[in-house]
C-alpha cells in the first residue's frame, strides 16, 4: 500500500514548498530531475524569483554587481505554479492545507518548509525605523544600502562583528568610506571562529583602517529633528557620528506561520530527522511534512547526532536535494543528510574557509602557515578528535582536513608537516564565549538533543 | 544569463578569471567574486570558464550539462 502511495504520488501528488529561495529552488529542481509528475507550487513571499544572497555582501557592495539581478540559474526546468509575494501565514498538518495571507488556501500531499532566516531588527522600534538604519538579508536591502554607501556618508556604523558585519566593514574601506564596527565579544568573528582566530581577524580590520570598538555594546541610535540617524551611543559612554547604521545582529528564524500547527518549530527552527522529516511538538516524527536550508535544526552523526542549525548555503542546496529525494521516494531508497559543513567569506581580500562545526572545538592547533602572515590553516579538537578546521588564504588544504574530521582523526594532531612554526607545536584553548550567551551570527547553531523546542525563548542582547 | 559559483568548492585557481574577465575577478590571493547576471556577449567565454573550472563550481543557465557546453566555432 506505502509502494503505491509513492508511485501515485510521484505521477499525481500535490507538492508545495514554502520559501522560494536558494533551498527551494534547488529542492523543486530535484523532485523534477527525480522524476517527480505531479503539481508543484512554489510559495514566496518576496516578489522575485529564487537569488543568490552570498553576492549581496560581496560583489554587489563592491559596485561589481547589481543587487537586483543575483537571480540564481537554473538547473533543471522546474513546470511550477510560483506564489511569489504572497507569506503563507498557516499550517493546518491534518488537513494537509497552507493559508495563505491573501486568504487562499492551498492543499498538499507533501510539504517542503524552507523559509529560511531573517535579520534580527534593532530592538528599539522607533530607533530603528530613522532613515539610515540599515540591514542586510534581501536585495531590497542591498540595494538600499549600497545607494547610501555611493552617496558618500562621514561615516557608516556596523552593529556587530560577525561575517555579514565584517564583509560590510570591508566594503566600505574599499570604497574609502570612515567605518566603525562595535562588536560586544572580544573580537569580530568570535562566535563562529573562536577568540584565537577572532584576534587575526580583528588585526585585518584594524589595519585596513576600520574603527574597531571591542566589548562595547551600542546602547541608542540618535536621530536628527528630520527622522535620520546621526550618532550611535556605546555602553562605555562614547558617541560616534554616523549616518548609515548596519545593523548586523545575527537573524531569527521564520517559523511565526507555523505557530499552532503542533510542529516542533519553534525560535531556533524546525527540528527534523536525519531524512529532513520534520517533528512535531511531541518528539514524534511525521511523514509529509519536510524540512531543508537555514530554517532547519538536524542530527548530525559526525557530531554526536546533536542538532544543527547551520546557516550556510552549501547546507541549503545539500539538504534541499536529500529533503526532495526522501520526499518522492520509498523508506529504503531514503538517504540521510550527512552533509559536512563547511562555509566560505571573503573580507579584506582575504579568502576565509571552515569545514566542520568549530564551535564545538575546544582546542586549536595551527597547523600550517601562522597566523601573523595571515596565511594559515587550524584545526579544532574536541575530546582528542577534530571536529573543524579553518583556513585564510590556504583553501587548497580544506579537503584534507574535511577526510580528518570524516574519519574521526585525533587531536592534538600527530602529522608532521613541511611547515610547522613553532606557535602550532602545542594546543591552545579555542577561546570561543560562554555558550549560553547569544552571540552574533554564529552561522552553526549547536542546539542540544531536544527535538521539541517550543518553550525556548531568546533572550536578545543587552543592546 | 544567470550564474552562480559554489564558493566552497572553488579552490580559487583563477581559470575562470582569466578566460572571462568580465564576469570573473580575483579579489586578494584566492577569493573570487563575479557578477552572478553575466551579459549575453559573453556566453562563449562563460561557457569555457566553466567547463576550464577545475572542480565544477560553476553553474549557468544552460550551460552547466557538459553537453550543452558549446566550443567556439573557430576553436579560438
Ligand atoms: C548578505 C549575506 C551573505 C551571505 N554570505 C554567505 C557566505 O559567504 N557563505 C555561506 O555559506 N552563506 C552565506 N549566506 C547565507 C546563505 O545565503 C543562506 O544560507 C541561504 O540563503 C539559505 O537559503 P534558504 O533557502 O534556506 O533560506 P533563505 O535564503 O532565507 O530563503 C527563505 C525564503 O523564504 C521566504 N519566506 C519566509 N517566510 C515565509 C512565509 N511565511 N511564506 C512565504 N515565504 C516565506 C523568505 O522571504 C525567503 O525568500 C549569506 C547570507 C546573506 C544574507
Ligand atoms: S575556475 Fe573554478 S575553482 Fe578556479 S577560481 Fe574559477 S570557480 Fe574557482
Amino acid at each position: 500500500m506505502a509502494a503505491d502511495y509513492v508511485e501515485w504520488l510521484r505521477r499525481e501528488g500535490r507538492i508545495v514548498i514554502v520559501g522560494a529561495s536558494l533551498a527551494g529552488l534547488r529542492a523543486a529542481e530535484t523532485l523534477r530531475a527525480e522524476g517527480f509528475a505531479g503539481e508543484l507550487t512554489l510559495i514566496g513571499d518576496e516578489p522575485y524569483e529564487p537569488y543568490d544572497r552570498p553576492p549581496l555582501s560581496k560583489s554587489v557592495l563592491l559596485g561589481m554587481a547589481s543587487p537586483h539581478h543575483t537571480e540564481l540559474p537554473h538547473r533543471w526546468e522546474i513546470d511550477a505554479k510560483w506564489r511569489l509575494g504572497v507569506a503563507a501565514t498557516g499550517l493546518d498538518p491534518t488537513a494537509k492545507r497552507v493559508r495563505l495571507a491573501d486568504g487562499d488556501e492551498v492543499e498538499y500531499d507533501r510539504l517542503l518548509i524552507a523559509t529560511g532566516v531573517r535579520a534580527r531588527p534593532w530592538p528599539k522600534p522607533e530607533e530603528a525605523r530613522l532613515d539610515g538604519v540599515c540591514l542586510l538579508r534581501t536585495c531590497e536591502d542591498a540595494a538600499d544600502l549600497y545607494r547610501r554607501l555611493k552617496a558618500g556618508p562621514r561615516r557608516v556604523f556596523v552593529i556587530g562583528a560577525g561575517f555579514a558585519g565584517s564583509e560590510v566593514a570591508s566594503a566600505c574601506r574599499e570604497m574609502n568610506l570612515p567605518v566603525t564596527v562595535a562588536e560586544r565579544a572580544g573580537a569580530p568573528l568570535v562566535g563562529a571562529l573562536g577568540g584565537v582566530i577572532g584576534a587575526v581577524a580583528a588585526d585585518l580590520q584594524t589595519e585596513n583602517g576600520v574603527d574597531l570598538r571591542t566589548h562595547v555594546t551600542v546602547t541608542a541610535l540618535e536621530g536628527d529633528p528630520a527622522g535620520r540617524v546621526r550618532a550611535v551611543h556605546l555602553s562605555d559612554e562614547s558617541v560616534v557620528e554616523a549616518d548609515v547604521v548596519v545593523v548586523s545582529l545575527g537573524s531569527l528564524r521564520n517559523t511565526e506561520w507555523l505557530q499552532g500547527s503542533g510542529l516542533g518549530a519553534g525560535p531556533r527552527g524546525v527540528a527534523c530527522d536525519a531524512g529532513c522529516r520534520a517533528f512535531d511538538f511531541r518528539g514524534i516524527v511525521t511523514d509529509d511534512v519536510f524540512v531543508a536550508g537555514d530554517v532547519a535544526r538536524s542530527p548530525h552523526a559526525l557530531f554526536g547526532y546533536q542538532f544543527l542549525s547551520l546557516e550556510h548555503w552549501g547546507n541549503a542546496v545539500a539538504q534541499a536535494e536529500t529533503a526532495a529525494h526522501n520526499m518522492i521516494c520509498h523508506g529504503a531508497e531514503r538517504r540521510p543528510h550527512l552533509w559536512m559543513p563547511a562555509f566560505w567569506s571573503s573580507m579584506f581580500g582575504v579568502n576565509i574557509k571552515s569545514v566542520g562545526v568549530p564551535p564545538m572545538g575546544e582546542q586549536l592547533m595551527v597547523t600550517q602557515g601562522s597566523l601573523a602572515e595571515r596565511r594559515f590553516a587550524a584545526v579544532y579538537g574536541y575530546q582528542d578528535r577534530i571536529v573543524a578546521a579553518v583556513t585564510f588564504d590556504n583553501t587548497r588544504w580544506l579537503e584534507f582536513y574535511q577526510r580528518q574530521i570524516e574519519i574521526g582523526a585525533p587531536f592534538p594532531v600527530e602529522y608532521p608537516t613541511m611547515d610547522r612554526r613553532p606557535e602550532g607545536r602545542q594546543p591552545v584553548d579555542a577561546r570561543f564565549p560562554d555558550p549560553s550567551l547569544p552571540t552574533h551570527g554564529p552561522m552553526v547553531t549547536l542546539s542540544g538533543y531536544s527535538p521539541a523546542d517550543q518553550q525556548l525563548v531568546f533572550h536578545p542582547a543587552r543592546h | 544569463m544567470r550564474l552562480v559559483v559554489d564558493l566552497n568548492k572553488c579552490q580559487g585557481y583563477a581559470q575562470c578569471a582569466f578566460l572571462a574577465p568580465d564576469v570573473f575577478a580575483m579579489h586578494g590571493e584566492e577569493s573570487l567574486i563575479y557578477n552572478p547576471r553575466a551579459e549575453e556577449e559573453q556566453r562563449e567565454r562563460l561557457a569555457r570558464a566553466v567547463a576550464a573550472c577545475p572542480v565544477q563550481a560553476i553553474t549557468a543557465d544552460g550551460l552547466d550539462r557538459v553537453g550543452e557546453v558549446r566550443e567556439a566555432p573557430d576553436g579560438r
